[in-house]
């Protein structure tokens, strides 16, 4: 798995709220919410984001509301990652279950610059930062949630019975 | 080495002795919740992905609160989706019109929640019951739907950090003045991905509608879960309300925990959380020049009897000040109906407020209240994010139920009687 494009760069505790604001929550249609993403703080962000494109952000983000909107219209808008310095927990899982890539890296956070190119190899969590050419290394996912993500998020991959290695299933 | 009181509840869900830190766990869960915004995303992934039935009709509980009675068409699509699924589903706990309340202030108020359970909500603020001794966490909807299908959920075994409390708070603070100390003192992120374990003399001194509050915004400091001791606040709140056995279970002494917060209850202050983060916290004393518009007093945080009580103590006999708009809404329907009882919404309304039945509505920017370009509100829920409460350039200020009361009377943030 990989992906390559153009960042958009972001501050510290992107919230759910901007990410996607309560007032389009009556919405149903991923497409049709998805036309509000980032609205609040980037009103570019959905005129001009394009397949691949990787979202770079500072500590905490997607901090807020559980509403899984939030990694869903990142995901719909086109942006094949999210890099940030930390997640909030529930965007963390609600990634995870859906299958939108996300990658924590402090330095890369700090470097990557806004219209940067990027390019990131997810199986060995390698970020390579093709306008300034420089890498990043970030943290791999444990292989549960690997398994989780390459099935597609997490219906998919109880579907096929995924457990974690390491966990406790008692049945 | 010991496990705290979150890992204990975590490794008896998932059938292990211990767990520790990091370790990744399936755990049996013993409530999975939904509101009516959450609800229709994981019914959808639950019909795409061929799931059936859910794992135990009597252990799902699927709450209209946000946009209800139903604010538009949308909404009511949104209801009715919630409707048609926990009917054909035969599902108990269905909380629709007439039975409705905010879903963290129902859940214990009904006596779905017991100490030791281990609960997920698709709701950010599903942390609310670790007040009763139990484990519980905010979710997406995916994880709800596979919660609903299997009765188990995934999740990574959290670290912690102690939050030491002493003494006993004035009568001019409440839970909601700790609790936003406490992140103003931490951050928005000084918890992330841990547990907030509260220990300590002073956690005696707080009540079960403080700790309620407490716990509620622990998810604003980024934890996993709040969680307070069992003793005999909790039981005596148990007691009457739920026929389940409370399982009681207490951190080891030898409990790893990152760091430890003190907190002098005698020492807090009235404080509010300043546009746009809960963490931007400043004492209500130094807020005297900030005139406000609105004020809201509500929420699943400070919806609660106590709280009406303390909103009900500064109106009664006052009046408004000219300008401000000042909404009352109580958590639940016997909550509501308490208030009828005991006269206090006849006091409120002459005093010039509005009572609305219970929502969420204003709290994240639905209805009830939604702030215009420029206005000012200050307010009983728990986020402050840019356009949350309406307009993006709307300011609200966090506080709680009598700063707001005392600020509405005054038209200016205050926590003094006017
Ligand atoms: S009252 Fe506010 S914070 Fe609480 S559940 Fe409703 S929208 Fe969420």
């Amino acid at each position: 798995m990989q992906t390559e494009g153009k960042v958009f760069k972001y501050e510290d505790n992107v919230d759910t709220d901007v990410i996607i604001p309560a007032r389009y929550l009556n919405i149903t249609d991923t497409a049709e919410l998805a036309a509000h993403c980032m609205e609040d703080i980037d009103r570019r962000y959905i005129r001009e984001v394009a397949e691949g494109d990787v979202i770079v952000a500072g500590w905490n983000f997607g901090c807020g509301s559980s509403r899984e909107h939030a990694p869903l219209v990142i995901k719909e808008s086109g942006a094949g990652c999210v890099i940030a310095k930390s997640f909030a927990r529930i965007f963390y899982r609600n990634a995870v279950n859906i299958g939108l890539p996300i990658l924590e890296c402090e330095e890369a956070a700090d470097e990557i610059r806004a219209g940067d190119r990027v390019k990131i190899d997810f199986d060995t969590g390698i970020i390579t930062d093709v306008t300034s050419k420089k890498t990043f290394q970030s943290r791999p996912f444990p292989p549960f949630i690997r398994k989780i993500m390459e099935s597609g998020g997490l219906l998919p991959s109880l579907k096929a019975a995924a457990l974690p290695e390491d966990g406790g299933d008692n049945t | 080495m010991g496990m705290t009181m979150t890992q204990k509840i975590l490794a008896s869900h998932a059938g292990l002795d211990r767990v520790e830190e990091g370790q990744l766990i399936m755990a049996d869960l013993d409530l999975v919740l939904g509101n009516d915004i959450t609800t229709p995303v994981a019914v959808k992934e639950f019909e795409k992905a061929g799931f059936e039935s859910v794992f135990d009709k009597g252990k799902v509980a699927i709450v209209l609160d946000h946009f209800i009675p139903n604010k538009d068409i949308k909404a009511a699509q949104l209801a009715k989706t919630c409707r048609t699924f926990a009917c054909s589903q035969g599902i108990d706990l269905f909380f629709d019109v007439g039975k409705m309340g905010i879903e963290h202030a129902l859940l214990p108020e009904q006596g779905l929640v017991a100490a030791g359970d281990c609960i997920i909500g698709a709701d950010s603020h599903t942390c609310t019951y670790g007040a009763l001794g139990a484990f519980s966490t905010g979710v997406g909807s995916t994880d709800m739907a596979a919660g609903m299908a299997t009765g188990k959920a995934w999740f990574k075994v959290p670290s912690a950090i102690r939050v030491e409390v002493t003494g006993s708070l004035t009568p001019e603070c409440s839970g909601k003045d700790v609790i936003l100390t406490l992140i103003g003192m931490i951050g928005v992120d000084g918890a992330l991905y841990r547990s907030l374990e509260f220990t300590g003399e002073g956690v005696g001194t707080l009540s079960m509608d403080d700790r309620l509050c407490i716990c509620n915004m622990a998810v604003e400091a980024g934890a996993k879960n709040g969680i307070f001791p069992v003793d005999e606040v909790t039981l005596a709140y148990l007691r009457g309300r739920t026929a389940r056995k409370p399982v009681i279970f207490e951190a080891d002494p030898d409990a790893p925990y990152e760091r430890t917060v003190q907190i002098d209850l005698g020492r807090i202050v009235p404080v509010a959380a300043c546009p746009h983060l809960p963490s931007n916290t400043r004492p209500v004393d130094e807020l005297s020049d900030i005139k406000i518009d609105q004020a809201v007093i509500g929420s699943c945080t400070n919806g609660r009897l106590e709280d009406m009580e303390a909103a009900w103590k500064i109106l009664k006999g006052k009046t408004v000040a000219p300008g401000v708009r000042c909404i009352i809404i109580p958590a639940t329907m016997a909550i509501l109906r308490e208030v009828v009882e005991r006269g206090w919404y006849t006091d409120m309304i002459d005093a010039g407020a509005v009572i609305s039945t219970p929502t969420c509505g204003p709290c994240l920017g639905g209805y009830m209240g939604i702030l215009a370009e420029g206005e000012r509100c200050i307010s009983t829920t728990n986020r402050n994010f840019v356009g949350r409460m309406g307009h993006v350039e709307s300011e609200v200020y966090l506080a709680s139920p009598r700063t707001a009361a005392c600020s509405a009377i005054a038209g200016y943030i205050t926590c003094r009687e006017v």
